[in-house]
């Protein structure tokens, strides 16, 4: 993926977050995706949610598979490693990369080919284990990076640019996710910051898997009439189930005085999240309830929106795998080679 | 009828699922015990009960443990394969067999001793259980060999307590039935038979062990803590070993926490995409998998040498392509891991000989791995793998250090002015990593797409050239790190034999044999890839030189044409691929016929050393 180095000129005024930094600290280099694509929304969204909640640069890793949204993990926090890594196979790497230095946060950047089709195997079973990161679809229903293929999660009756509709019933990651017992869910609108923000947010203080299915339109290939993953039908068919506010650890008091009709779910971290406006009977911590929500106005096609289902009562990878606390990568060797006298009794089991 | 001590070979057919590894196992673990030079090889099927299976047990006073053809003694205890066992029996050897039942006579032979034992018959008067009926009549014809072939009955006592301490009523069946068999034989045979067992003292500083516990005993004390595969035999006991080990020395003593995971992961694409996650942050991190799984492996393997990221992987070959023969050993991956992955690549390879080597080996392929920031191959084989060894002790140097390579310290990221991540590389092509959560100086983007000296992304071709350049060399120079090989000389010889991992053994006996024919060989083993200068200087002071491997498509000679400048013609194939491990009269036979000698069809293997006579009446 061709990177621009960005100028960096950073105005005095610019705000500071906790740990002094200015936004720019958070980019990464210029955008070479078409002017206009959704998944530069995301990035500034990203970027964003970073530098509010004020994570260290370099404590972050971004991982992707291979697209057009894969691209992006080079487009925020410059100070963060990253690993652009093959087709459809980011979720076992991260994975890896988590078992390995539990202390980082995790950013996935996938798209809908990349985790819907190529790496859907991958993808469900990050989410079974659930493994502690933020799992980001940028999905726009169609392969850009080869020219207009439909993706998986096209929607029945979408129309490609030439004008053949698509007849296979999509897989949505959002109802995917909640039947493999996914732990935190999303769906946002690249053209939605206020929204995604938030649950950014959340996803980076959840104690698990989360993930965020961001319908992120593309410009050249699926924006036109017809298609439903379009600025202009998703505007008009979004229906924004829940809204979130982030609160973190040292404003739990704060907090906790509730608003009439908000759920509070209290992280793992001590932060919370406060959903507010949601619709009646709407349990966004009951599976069960939110499926039939879904269903409901998803077959009206009305495109759900926010943070629809959230679990924090379930152990991360590591905590059901008794991991150490520290990275792994920190026990010091001497720990764990067990040495010559070892050896040496061990081998009386051997004769 | 002159008698032949610790010097013979039975072979004991089986059907599988009933019981009949653990008395197998007893009685080879019984000869170890008894000091006594020993081997045994487990013939299995891809199946969990009711196909044949055997077990081979070949006793040498000289060392010889190949496997050996020539079997003194067949124990025919399944009848689907009884017309095949009782021809494989040698001349004036013995069979013994269930005598519940009448022998159809046309199985009969009238150059082989029959030994009638009515095992079913015994059992179901002794036991009551139908299931403990089948299982001790396993432990019954165990009991009528230990008379039959002289083991020590303390010995064999003594590992039945071992085994069922604490469970009164096994310990009791199967003492019980070790006696049926046992008293059977004496008050019906002339015990002990003319080939029979007599105590040594060659074991007392060896242990018994299968290549796939030794391999994961290894990465234990090479200070592995990531470790992700997807089940596969014949790996999978591996992994188990791994888990055993990890929880007996990785549990942290206060907090019970453990310095460990090991993740089962739902295929091999993602278990080395979760080991190289894991080293790409700084993890000694290995897989363990076989063909099939290397197969799937290919696409990441691509990124990781690209992107250099070490990785480790334990691939115990096993009969391919496809299925192929899941539970029967072969060395067929080599050109499949050797150059792994679309576009130029080129890996790594360690063959260990034995588990042995398989313990030494696995701290040795982390260094590579790191020291090259690339993969490295430990591959081993269903034969190593999962048959037991007597080995030698393995030793630990409490001095061992892990070499992690070139990976930037904190201090030294703060020191650079800017990091550039394939840049300033050290005399063996390898330039200085920099791990996640250190320092956002030190930051930079992996990529599998093109990339130049600098870690961004190129399409320029003088960048690209530069980058794929220097892996080459860096591959080229890892050769002076890889395990030397093995080499023995004789003065008279005429031609060279070059092998590799399990082959070993057999090699070195049909030397020995050859040697005595007048035909006289030196000896290389090679235990590592890329190939040692040595390699090829061996190759160039020879005329003919045999190269002996387990597979059809002679992948090692290949990779030796490919790799070295030796002409192709001087290289001669002797290859056993249809899945058994190994033995000396290929080899011989393979020779003899190139020489255009006559290929001895039977030969009283590696008792002649020592000047023993044939058996005779």
């Amino acid at each position: 993926m061709p990177s621009i180095v960005k100028p960096v000129a950073t105005h005095p005024s610019l705000q500071r977050n906790d740990l002094g930094l200015t936004i720019r600290d958070y980019e990464g280099t210029m955008s070479t995706l078409c002017a206009g694509c959704g998944h530069d929304s995301i990035t500034a969204a990203i970027t964003r949610a970073f530098w509010e909640v004020a994570t260290p640069p370099h404590m972050l890793a971004k991982l992707s598979g291979i697209g057009c949204s894969s691209k992006t993990p080079a487009y925020f926090v410059n100070g963060a490693h990253g690993l652009n890594s093959a087709h459809g196979r980011m979720p076992p790497i991260a994975t890896g990369a988590n078992a390995a230095n539990r202390e980082l946060v995790y950013i996935g950047i996938s798209g809908d080919g990349d985790s819907l089709s190529i790496g859907l195997g991958h993808m469900c079973h990050a989410i079974r284990r659930n493994v502690r990161m933020v799992y980001v679809i940028e999905n726009n229903g169609v392969y850009g990076l080869t020219k207009g293929q439909f993706s998986a999660s096209a929607d029945v009756g979408s129309k490609s640019k030439r004008g053949d509709p698509n007849r296979m019933a999509p897989i949505d990651s959002v109802l995917l996710g909640l039947s493999i017992g996914a732990t935190f869910i999303a769906r946002s609108f690249s053209g939605d910051k206020e929204q995604l923000v938030p649950i950014l947010k959340a996803a980076i203080s959840h104690r698990g898997f989360a993930l965020i299915d961001v319908i992120s339109p593309c410009v050249t290939f699926n924006d036109h009439e017809g298609s439903t993953k379009s600025y202009l039908y998703t505007r008009q068919h979004d229906l924004k189930a829940t809204e979130t506010d982030f609160v973190p650890p040292a404003s739990e008091i704060l907090a906790q005085i509730g608003q009439n009709g908000a759920v509070n779910v209290s992280m793992h971290d001590g932060s919370m999240v406060r959903f507010k406006g949601v619709p009646p009977n709407y349990d966004p911590t009951n599976r069960g309830n939110v499926m039939d929500y879904l269903e409901e106005h998803q077959g009206k096609g009305e495109v759900v929106t926010g943070l629809l289902y959230l679990d924090e009562s379930v152990p991360d990878m590591h905590e059901m795998n008794k991991t150490t606390g520290i990275a792994l990568t920190k026990v010091p060797y001497q720990k764990l080679c067990p040495g010559a006298a070892a050896l040496h009794r061990l081998q009386e089991d051997f004769r | 009828m002159r008698n032949r001590i610790n010097d013979f070979a039975l072979k004991l057919a089986n059907v599988n699922g009933t019981g009949s590894a653990s008395a197998n196992g007893l009685l080879m673990q019984a000869i170890f015990r008894m000091g006594i030079p020993v081997s045994g090889k487990n013939l299995f099927p891809s199946n969990i009960q009711g196909l044949p299976t055997w077990y081979e047990i070949r006793v040498n006073k000289n060392g010889y443990t190949a496997r050996s053809l020539d079997y003194d003694l067949m124990v025919a205890m399944n009848s689907q394969t009884y017309a095949r066992d009782i021809q494989e029996v040698r001349e004036g050897g013995y069979l013994l067999y269930d005598s519940s039942w009448p022998l159809d006579p046309a199985l009969l032979r009238a150059d082989v001793h029959f030994l009638g034992v009515p095992f079913a018959q015994l059992c179901n008067d002794n036991f009551r259980d139908p299931r403990e009926r089948i299982l001790m009549k396993n432990i019954a014809y165990a009991g009528t060999l230990v008379a039959a072939l002289q083991v020590d009955m303390e010995i064999v006592a003594a590992l039945l307590e071992e085994k069922f301490a604490g469970k009164k009523k096994l310990s009791e069946s199967n003492t019980r039935a070790l006696r049926l068999g046992y008293d059977y034989a004496r008050d019906h045979f002339d015990c002990p038979l003319p080939f029979y067992l007599e105590k040594m003292d060659a074991n007392s500083d060896k242990i018994l062990i299968d290549g796939n516990t030794a391999i994961a005993l290894g990465c234990v004390y090479a200070g592995a803590t990531v470790a992700a595969w997807y089940p596969i035999t014949p790996s999978t006991s591996a992994m188990d070993a791994f888990k055993v080990f990890c929880e007996k020395y990785r549990k942290d003593p206060e907090t019970g926490q453990n310095n460990y995971i090991i993740i089962q992961a739902e295929d091999e694409l993602a278990a080395i995409g979760m080991v190289i996650g894991a080293a790409w942050n700084g993890a000694r991190a290995f897989t363990s998998t076989a063909g099939p799984g290397i197969s799937l492996m290919n696409e990441l393997l691509g990124l990781a040498y690209y992107a250099e990221v070490p990785a480790v992987i334990i691939d115990v070959e096993r009969v391919g392509p496809s299925t192929g023969m899941p539970t029967r050993t072969q060395q067929g991956d080599l050109l499949e891991c050797a150059y792994a992955s679309h576009g130029d690549t080129k890996h790594i390879l360690l063959f260990p000989s034995s588990p042995a080597e398989c313990f030494e080996f696995a701290p040795v392929a982390f260094d590579l791995a790191e020291r090259f920031q690339t993969p490295v191959f430990l591959m081993s084989d269903l034969d190593i793998g999962m048959n037991d060894w007597v080995v030698p002790r393995l030793k630990w140097d409490d001095a061992y250090q892990p070499d992690r390579g070139r990976v930037l310290s904190l201090e030294e990221i703060e020191n650079l002015p800017k990091f550039q991540r394939y840049t300033g590389e050290d005399e063996n092509q390898v330039a200085p990593r920099t791990l996640p959560g250190v320092h956002p100086k030190a930051s930079y983007f992996t990529r599998g797409s093109g990339h130049n000296r600098f870690g961004g992304y190129t399409e320029i071709p003088d960048e690209y050239q530069e980058v794929m350049d220097r892996l080459l060399k860096k591959h080229k120079a890892a050769a002076g790190f890889v395990p030397a090989p093995i080499v023995h000389r004789r003065p008279e010889a005429t031609f060279g034999v070059l092998t590799l991992g399990g082959c070993d053994p057999a090699v070195r006996e049909a030397l020995d044999l050859l040697a005595e024919l007048g035909a006289v060989g030196d000896f290389m083993r090679v235990r590592g890839f890329p190939f040692a200068d040595s390699v090829e200087s061996f190759l160039a002071e020879h005329e003919i030189c045999f190269v002996i491997e387990q597979n059809r498509d002679a992948q090692l000679r290949s990779l030796l044409t490919l790799e070295t400048n030796v002409p192709k013609d001087k290289l001669r194939s002797i290859l056993v691929y249809g899945g058994f491990p190994l033995s000396a009269r290929h080899v011989v036979n393979g020779v003899l016929e190139e020489f255009g000698l006559e290929r001895k069809p039977v030969f009283v293997a590696a008792s002649r050393p020592t000047g023993e006579v044939p058996m005779e009446e």
